[in-house]
């Protein structure tokens, strides 16, 4: 049997996640912890606890103890009619009896109280999918996109996942047009970016700060393997975009803006250099304390950046 | 209120101006006639809002949208108009201009200026790049300040040419209101980096819209077809005598269940519409001696290539309103509907089967149902795009305001119905701000459209200051000025009241409707 992966979201149209049209798969998990995290509820896996159940007013949730995983019907077109996932919800490697929440789609109103109540600050709201249900959900758009991103959460955990996927997209005859890109935050080890490489077409790479210490703080952990990450992106001609979420007063990058234009300046001139703006848009605890970045703040950021030789800076679309 | 205080209105109102008095007291004129002799059915369908003749009037004396044949015009001169035919490019404009003015429509401004490439290219020997820009650019700054009314139409495309590289440039640098553009592709002519060209041009202004033109050419003869005013596609050298159209929100309210709708109310409401298309188009061809206009003599157009267009409404609704007629529907009902983004017409499967059944239907009536003067005998399916009154109810067979699934989803959930609609269907996409630094976007989502069966992409980049208010095109600004100082465009009224009425400015910014009605905006 094919491999699965725990999917928060999938986005059948984006324009911000690589190049061209794009589906974007969001994977549910990450490896950091950042207090800035715009999407937290995707950081944890649900441990079926199911404290949310009685707090969802539509009753589109509830536990089930199955023994094996019964894969979710695929209805492709009403999937992506819906913009959002299969309404069956099941754990992978269900081998004895387990517990696991079921969250009907059709039900849910969206009005994300589950996740409120949540105490490991996780959804019930995601949907296992096994590499031929994903291929088929791409299969539905292939003459819309121009490829497809993985992104998270950190997708790069559930890398085997990936690679069938990849593969599988690499060596069909309808889907081999596509682009597979990784939306990373750089943790990923470089054996499991060998095994990556073969199918993977670019890499957007956070670099959340400068410094250590101040990764540290933002993340939870260190920088070195990012930077590693990077360099054998470079290596490979894979480093798509390297990516900047400027916090005004936290992030480091205008305090060591010679340091960082030095570095940014060496990269191949493709890599592009995206400046995202932080805002507090479903940031919780204090990173919601934290100043907004204005268009101005990278307006000022770019041009430090311009002045030591970086080239290929991107400005946001949006500021909200 | 008489019609000498509604005289005596339009007259004195401080924001209209002289030439916007006379078309409104023309209508007014023309309104203080009796109606066309109708059946005390049609009659009362009318006044129930289920069948309605867009306020063209109560006697029609000119076809609601012309095509003239611009290509013979230039090839052959105009007796009538004592010109010779066009010898070079200055020429071909010249009468170009001219003939505008002679070119009535509904809306008393030409919605159709041709298909300007063709018309063009052959008098482009011996002018450089620059001439031709040059010139062209003038040319669409007179189009934009003398015949100010979005609803008028160029087509370019889909050969690659100088002239239609050009107009591209234009229109993205001039960013005017007018004159409203398609572009016509055909993936076995038109070259990527051209359509390339067209849609990064959305992304900067909204316009063009891209027409499927195999699908298109197919629906009617050799001698061609235009898109004019918003997405009505016409026989060339012809037209709409007029526009009728059913709502198919009241049809569905009138209907017991599913089976009574196709079986009793839909017929028979199709049915009434008919009654009133065959009088209004009886009156223009019989009586108002349109017809013996030079147009006609100097074969610019041909009385035979005109149809009434058949048009609809209110397919969301509709669809919406019979889902909860089903005994499963139970617990679906409408404020369930409204409450959950993921049900309901645009979403749910059956809802989408069901709507298209009703598109189904509706081809088949038409194609069945003989008209005194039609293309071929018959009236052409329109799904229509909404007018300025038009309140709770969703123009065409759209998915409703704010409930729109993701660009690709929403095409994938429409696409099937455009086969039906011969004379033209608009689905508006917004696409959020971000499109605007990915063309590569626009482009594939533009391609993937064509290719699932869309006659007609258009696009609404969301906060543009150019926006689609309903089929044209219309400053933001302008709409926001417009209370206090009135507008040079007539269309930016339309918008203004559209606006209003549907409060697009709290949602994202689209089309909602595109129709002169006479009625003066306070
Ligand atoms: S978001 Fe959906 S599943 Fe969660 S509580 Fe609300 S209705 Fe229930
Ligand atoms: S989502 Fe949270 S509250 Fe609900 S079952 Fe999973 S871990 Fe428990």
């Amino acid at each position: 049997m094919s491999k699965h992966a725990v999917v928060s979201q999938i986005l059948p149209f984006s324009c911000v996640d690589g190049p061209g049209s794009r589906l974007v798969i969001f994977l549910q998990g990450c490896n950091y912890q950042c207090k800035n995290c715009h999407n937290p509820h995707t950081i944890s896996l649900c441990d079926a606890c199911g404290d949310c159940i009685d707090s969802c007013p539509e009753q589109a949730l509830s536990l089930i103890h199955s023994q094996a995983m019964p894969l979710p019907q695929l209805r492709s077109q009403e999937m992506l009619l819906h913009g959002d996932l299969i309404p069956v919800n099941h754990s992978p490697s269900s081998s004895q009896s387990k517990p696991h929440i079921v969250w009907d789609s059709t039900k849910c109103s969206q009005c994300d109280t589950c996740i409120t109540v949540c105490p490991r600050q996780s959804t019930p709201k995601t949907s296992h999918y096994s590499v031929e249900q994903m291929l088929e959900v791409i299969y539905g758009q292939r003459h819309f996109i121009n490829g497809i991103t993985l992104s998270g959460g950190e997708a790069s955990l559930q890398l085997p996942f990936i690679i069938e996927l990849f593969s599988a997209i690499k060596s069909s005859e309808h889907l081999s047009h596509l682009s597979c890109m990784l939306d990373t935050n750089g943790s990923l080890s470089s054996t499991g970016w060998h095994k990556l490489l073969p199918f993977l077409d670019g890499a957007m790479v956070d670099l959340k700060a400068w410094q250590q210490d101040t990764h540290h703080y933002i993340t939870g952990r260190d920088n070195h393997s990012v930077f590693t990450s990077i360099e054998l992106l470079v290596q490979h001609n894979k480093l798509y975009e390297v990516r900047l979420l400027h916090i005004p007063g936290i992030t480091d990058y205008e305090h060591d803006i010679d340091a960082l234009g030095g570095y940014l300046s060496n990269l191949p001139t493709e890599t592009r250099v995206k400046l995202n703006a932080f805002h507090h848009h479903g940031v919780k605890g204090i990173g919601s304390t934290w100043p907004q970045c204005t268009q101005a703040d990278i307006a000022r950021l770019a041009n430090q950046l311009t002045q030591r030789g970086v080239t290929n800076i991107v400005l946001p679309s949006l500021y909200i | 209120m008489t019609l000498q205080d509604n005289i005596e209105k339009i007259v004195t109102h401080p924001h209209l101006s002289p030439k916007q008095k006379s078309n409104y007291l023309a209508l007014e004129a023309e309104n203080s006639l009796p109606y066309v002799a109708v059946s005390e059915q049609v009659n009362n369908a009318m006044k129930q809002g289920i069948i309605c003749d867009m306020f063209e009037g109560h006697a029609p004396f000119k076809p609601r949208y012309v095509l003239p044949d611009y290509a013979k015009y230039l090839q052959q001169g105009s007796q009538y108009l004592e010109l010779s035919p066009a010898e070079d490019f200055d020429d071909a404009l010249n009468a170009l201009t001219i003939l505008y003015f002679h070119v009535p429509s509904v809306t008393n401004i030409p919605v159709y200026l041709g298909q300007l490439d063709a018309l063009l290219m052959p008098f482009t020997k011996g002018l450089d790049t620059d001439a031709i820009y040059r010139k062209l650019k003038r040319f669409w700054i007179l189009l934009d300040r003398t015949l100010p009314d979005a609803f008028m139409h160029v087509n370019i495309g889909p050969t690659d040419n100088i002239i239609c590289r050009t107009i591209l440039r234009i229109d993205a640098e001039l960013q005017q209101i007018a004159p409203n553009l398609t572009f016509m592709y055909d993936p076995a002519v038109t070259p990527d980096d051209l359509l390339f060209q067209a849609t990064s041009n959305i992304c900067q202004c909204g316009k063009p819209h891209i027409a499927n033109y195999p699908l298109h050419a197919d629906a009617f003869d050799t001698r061609g077809f235009g898109i004019v005013s918003c997405y009505n596609a016409l026989p060339l050298a012809g037209g709409a005598n007029t526009l009728v159209r059913v709502n198919l929100k009241e049809v569905a309210l009138n209907a017991n269940s599913i089976d009574d709708f196709f079986a009793q109310t839909l017929p028979y409401y199709s049915q009434l519409a008919f009654e009133l298309i065959e009088v209004r188009s009886a009156f223009l061809h019989q009586q108002s001696h349109f017809f013996d206009s030079f147009l006609v003599k100097e074969q610019l157009i041909d009385e035979s290539r005109f149809a009434p267009m058949f048009g609809i409404y209110g397919m969301a609704e509709a669809v919406n309103i019979l889902q909860a007629l089903l005994p499963s529907a139970a617990e679906v009902t409408t404020t369930n509907v409204a409450s959950k983004p993921n049900t309901g017409y645009g979403h749910n499967l059956d809802a989408n089967e069901l709507g298209l059944r009703i598109s189904a239907a509706l081809d088949n009536i038409v194609k069945s149902t003989p008209v005194t003067y039609g293309y071929n005998g018959r009236a052409l399916l329109h799904s229509q795009s909404g007018i300025s009154l038009d309140k709770n109810v969703t123009p065409g067979v759209r998915i409703p305001y704010g409930s729109e699934p993701d660009p690709i989803s929403h095409i994938q959930a429409l696409a099937e119905h455009h086969q039906y609609y011969t004379a033209g269907i608009s689905d508006i996409l917004t696409i959020d701000e971000t499109v605007k630094a990915n063309p590569q976007a626009m482009f594939q989502l533009c391609k993937g459209a064509l290719s699932s069966g869309f006659r007609e992409f258009s696009a609404n980049v969301a906060n543009n200051d150019l926006v689609r208010v309903t089929g044209y095109m219309v400053k933001r600004s302008d709409i926001e000025t417009f209370k206090q100082c009135g507008s040079r465009t007539n269309t930016t009224g339309l918008a203004a009241e559209a606006a209003i009425n549907t409060g697009i400015f709290q949602r994202q910014a689209r089309v909602i409707a595109h129709e002169q009605a006479p009625f003066i905006h306070e």
